[in-house]
Order: C-alpha cells, then structure tokens, then sequence
C-alpha cells in the first residue's frame, strides 16, 4: 500500500504517532549526527546522510542484562523497554535490520532482539547520497519490505510506503493526512527521484564477482600489508549495521554470590576474540582478523544468502581511521595492491 | 532446558535459548593431575528423564559468579539420567568449577551443535581414533556404539596419551581390551612409570596392527591435538577412507552455543551450529577450520 501525504504535515502526524511511544530520530550536533529522542520535527535532520552508530543499536544496545543470578538459579530480564518509534531509518539501515532479523529472530529466537524489535516502529525516509554511500553496489539503494512506514520525499509530498499491519495502524491514527489519489505527476515524480538517487552515487566500490577473488586471494601479501595498517580498534565494527558479535561476562556483587549476566558488542578485530581458555588464539594475527570480517562481509555471506552481509551504509569508510574498508579492501585484493 | 525436553505435542515452546537450569554435581573425581570426572543430574526431578542428545554434542556450563563456557558431552543417551562431562582445569571459570563439592550446583543449556551423524553411522565399520582431551566427547560416541553394538559394524578403538598417568579413563579402557566385541588399543609416548603393559609410541603407529580395513565402509572419528590430526588424516586417506566419512570434532571460543555471537564462525559456518563434527572435506575446502598445515599439500 502507497499512500500520500502532503510535506507540511509531517509534524502533526509524528506529534499523533507519539501516543504509540517515544520519537526517536536523526539530530545533529556539529559534525555529528546521532539517533536522539526528540520532540518535534523540528529537532531532526532529515538531510543528515548517515548517522555514526546505525539503528542496531536500539534493537540490540551495547550493553544490558540479560540475566540476574543467586545461588537459586538465572533470572531472566526482559519487560523494561519502551516503545520507541524510529523515524529517519535510511533504506540500507532498513536492509541491516533485515539481516539482523534473520540471524536473531530464526532458529534459537533471541528474546532480547525480539522483544526490542516488537516494541520499536521504523519509519524510513528516503535519502541523499554522498561520496561515501555504495548501496547501488549492494543492492540495497532501495527498500521494499522490514519497515513499518516508509517516506519517499518528493519536494512538495511525500509517498508514503505502508509495510505492516502496525504501521497501518499509526496510518490510521489520521487518516486525514493521508490520500490514495495517487496520479500520473506523482508517478512521474517518483521515477524521477529514482533517476536522480542512482546519478548521484561517485564511489567506485565494485563487489562483483568477490567471492572467487577472496577465494584466490586467500594467501595473497595485500592481508599482511593492510594488517600493517589495522589498528585493531574495532570501530567497524561498532559501525557496521550487520555486525553481531557479542560478549558475556557475569558480574558479582562484591562479597555475595548474586549479581548479573551481561552482555556487550564485541569485535573480531580484538585479539581476544578468538582466544580459548588455555591460551590457544585462533587468530592470533591481525591479517587473520582482517581477514575473517571481510571474508564473512564479502565471501562467506555471498555464497550462504546469494547476497553480501554489506549494505552498501558507507559507514566503514566514515568510521575507520586508517582507510580500511570495503571499498578500499576489495580493490586491493582485485588490483593485488593496497591504496596509499 | 531447550533442546533437552521443551518438545510439547510436537509444537517448540518458546523460551529463552539462553536460560541455564540448575544441575547438581552427583560425583566428582581427579581421572589426572589437571583433568576432573564430573557428573551431574538436573535438579528439577521432571527433567532427569527428558534429556536426550546426540554423542558429538556440546553443552554450554554456567559457573556461578564466572560466567559461561562450552563443554563436551563425554555420557552416552543410551545411559540416560546423568550426564557426564571430562574436564581440564584451564581458566578462572574451571578453577572455580574444581572447587566445586557433590551436591552443589552448576547452570546447564543445550545439547548444542550437529553431534555425530549416528544415523549414517549405523550398518558401517567405526574407527574411534583419540588423543589426549580429545576423548571428552569422543567416549561418547564409543559408550554410544558399545550400547547398541549390533545396529554398527567393526569397532576399533585407539586412544594416545603423553604418559599413562595422563590417560583420560585409563582404567575404564583397559577393561575394555577384554571385550571381544572390538579392538581396543592404547599407547602413551613416553612410558615414565616402567609399569605401562600397552604400546608405546604415537597413536599412528598403531595402525599398522589394524589389519585389512573395508575403506569405504569406515566411518572415522577423530579428536586430539592438531598434530594428531595431521598425520592421522594422512594415514586414513592412505587408507583410502573416504573423506567425507572421516569425522573430527572442534574447539572454538564460544559465548552462546547458537549461532549468534559470532565466536566460533568459520567463513559462512558456525562451530556451534554446523558444527562441531566436521568431515576432512569440509577441512580442506575451508581453510580455517583447523590450522595452516593439516590441510596444506592435499590436492587429492
């Protein structure tokens, strides 16, 4: 269902949607741009390319509890999250979420994710690329399903995507703000949006044809030369909308034997990462690291979903400070040599 | 507990797959010097019975105030009600589980992972080839195949150890060189103790005792330290095993058990889901799945 809705009533129809939950969007703050509660429209920035963290972290935030413990037993902790209504999720940030819904939500549902994703709405809004977006790369520059409303800004109206039942729902908490009298100049209008979209990526990312050149590339030198560079920070890991990895640890309460089981982002690039009790690492080396996250990125994820585990976000190339990154990775395993 | 007993009129209840259950440690005692026996039956009494697992597979075992680890099964289902676990004092986490008594408690989740393809298994020859640590989960599968004896076809048993002091299940083993209904053989690198009535020398040599073997109707098994693997895999190809019937279990560092933190991923698989029995073929074909070395120079 595609419904219309005229731009200068965004505002009144977010303040009505309030009443399902919190309003979350994009704010900016220099130049920083982060997912804030808010108010009003007003306090968004709608034109904000991407934001540092991606949406994941609502879903799945960086640390919480997922059980409380005593001698008794393990107590799970669920039920203390609000309903929260996202607006401004971009489509690759959308494509993310659907990745993250097939690893959590499938076999072994995690109650955590699935309680979080039940309790968050997600309006998406179309997008300005810039010199860093290479969704037209992944497949990922538009979106067609996993959100519950989805705006497409067209100057004057917005076209307004319903993708679920409960964002019908909100639809319907004013339906005076929305029209189907959907006409020939809207679909004009539309086509022309996606014409420009496409004309305005300039990044030279290119992921065809990447799971035999890792395959060939597997014991090439351009790993240790990026190796070289890597500073193992882990940041995109924290970036990236389809990285997953957690760590648990349980915390005592000084003196008793109670106290919780928390959970926390970890990242492959750590060098804990792969370290076994006894003290025997499975990727003890930088190059291993890098080269497990590119391989599941670019290879792995290809030949398991027929699709890379990229969204094409940009946010590696924003985020790493060494110039690591899918693109800058995939061109140097094509070319066998890594960028300056 | 999930996969233990949670399947109600054939329709999954949906529970928490992290939620560990209370376990009470039954027995304990030293099998070497770093090395604990444990046994554990769940506390609530309606769960003792409902528990049923592949051999191969994996629990994840919580320790009170330490946290969470994986652990082989070394039980066998067909002697069901208590479940056996053979651990090595490593961390903080096992530390504390040493000093553990009978009758407390520990946090229990699972069983996890594929296990041994025992359906396949069935009508053909097994090899059981362990070394060291490697016998954790690979007596499950022995005590599995000795339970049902006439559903397998020949059984041969060979199991390495540095010393026989560092035997895993030294005695439990050498009652089982009295059955005639498989070849058991033992053998420790060094004998330091002048007593040791077995081989001496490392576990390939004692293929040369094993006679004419029916390659192709061999199923495999295989856990013990990489350069165990290493020529082990040689001489069963030799043998001309075929390498998908050639099955190795596998160590990763774990946090879940189900395929999400993202630990034990292996190109497009994950130790705990795909895993941890594997086939040679998949070794070769992945080439992280265990060290550089194994499977280098195989082309074959």
């Amino acid at each position: 269902m595609i419904l219309k809705m005229k731009k200068e009533d965004l505002s009144a129809f977010l303040e009505s949607a309030k009443e399902w939950g919190e309003l979350w969007g994009p704010t900016r703050k220099g130049e920083r741009v982060a997912f804030e509660k808010v108010e009003t429209l007003s306090q968004m920035d709608l034109k904000a390319t991407r934001t540092i963290i991606p949406p994941k972290k609502f879903l799945y935030p960086p640390r919480f509890t997922m059980f409380d413990y005593d001698d008794k037993g393990y107590v799970e902790r669920t039920g203390d999250v609000p309903n929260r209504i996202l607006f401004g999720i971009h489509p690759c940030d959308v494509h993310g979420i659907q990745i993250m819904d097939e690893l959590f939500l499938e076999e072994y549902k995690d109650p955590y994710y699935a309680e979080r994703r039940e309790k968050t709405l997600l309006l998406g809004h179309s997008c300005i690329p810039d010199d860093k977006c290479m969704c037209f790369a992944t497949d990922t520059e538009f979106i067609a399903e996993g959100f519950d409303l989805f705006f497409t800004d067209l100057k004057m109206f917005y076209l307004v995507w319903v993708g679920s039942s409960r964002g019908h729902d909100i639809v319907r908490m004013r339906p005076e703000l929305f029209s189907r009298d959907i006409g020939k100049d809207d679909i004009m209008n539309y086509t022309e949006y996606r014409n420009w979209k496409s004309s305005q990526f300039t990044s030279k990312a290119d992921f065809t044809g990447m799971p035999d050149i890792f395959e060939l590339g597997y014991n090439s030198p351009v790993w240790e030369e990026l190796a070289e560079k890597c500073l193992s920070c882990g940041q995109c890991t924290m970036a990236c909308p389809t990285c997953n990895c957690y760590n648990v640890v349980d915390e005592v309460d000084l003196g008793t034997v109670e106290g919780t089981r928390d959970r926390f982002w970890d990242s492959c690039m750590f060098r804990e990462y792969s370290l076994v009790a006894g003290g025997h690492n499975f990727r003890d080396s930088r190059a291993d690291r890098l080269k497990l996250w590119y391989t599941h990125k670019l290879q792995a994820y290809i030949g398991e979903f027929g699709k890379p585990a990229c969204v094409g976000c940009g946010r590696c190339v924003a985020t790493c400070p060494v110039d690591i990154n899918v693109v800058s990775v995939s061109k140097a395993l094509k070319e066998q040599e890594v960028g300056k | 507990m999930k996969r233990l007993c949670v399947v109600v009129d054939d329709r999954e209840v949906e529970e928490n797959p992290y939620q560990p259950e209370m376990w009470r440690i039954v027995r304990r005692y030293p099998l070497t010097n770093d090395v604990n026996f444990f046994q554990a039956r769940a506390v609530d009494v309606d769960d003792v019975l409902k528990m049923n697992y592949r051999p191969g597979q994996f629990i994840m075992g919580s320790v009170l105030g330490e946290g969470e680890a994986p652990f082989s099964i070394s039980s066998t289902p067909s002697r069901p009600g208590l479940m056996e676990f053979c651990i090595r004092k490593v961390g903080t986490l096992t530390e504390t589980l040493f000093g553990l008594k009978e009758n407390q408690t520990i946090g229990l989740r699972g069983p996890y992972g594929n296990g041994f393809p025992i359906d396949k298994m069935e009508g053909k020859d097994i090899m059981i080839i362990a070394g060291g640590l490697g016998v954790a989960s690979l007596r499950s599968l022995l005590l599995y195949v000795l339970d049902n004896r006439d559903k397998f076809g020949k059984l041969v048993y060979l199991h390495g150890a540095r010393t026989p002091g560092e035997m895993l299940f030294r005695e439990e083993f050498m009652q089982l060189k009295d059955r005639d209904d498989l070849k058991c053989i033992l053998t420790v690198d060094k004998d330091d103790t002048g007593q040791w009535t077995e081989r001496e020398g490392v576990v390939t040599d004692l293929f040369k005792e094993l006679g004419p073997i029916d390659a192709k109707n061999t199923f495999a098994a295989v856990c013990g330290p990489p350069i165990m693997y290493k020529y082990v895999m040689q001489r069963l190809v030799k043998l001309n095993v075929p390498k998908h019937q050639i099955l190795m279990t596998l160590e990763r560092r774990m946090k879940c058990g189900v395929g999400k933190c993202g630990h034990c991923a292996i190109e497009y698989l994950y130790t705990c889901m795909d895993g941890p029995v594997f086939t040679y073929w998949d070794v070769l074909h992945m080439k992280e799945l265990i060290g550089k070395g194994v499977s280098d120079n195989v082309i074959a």
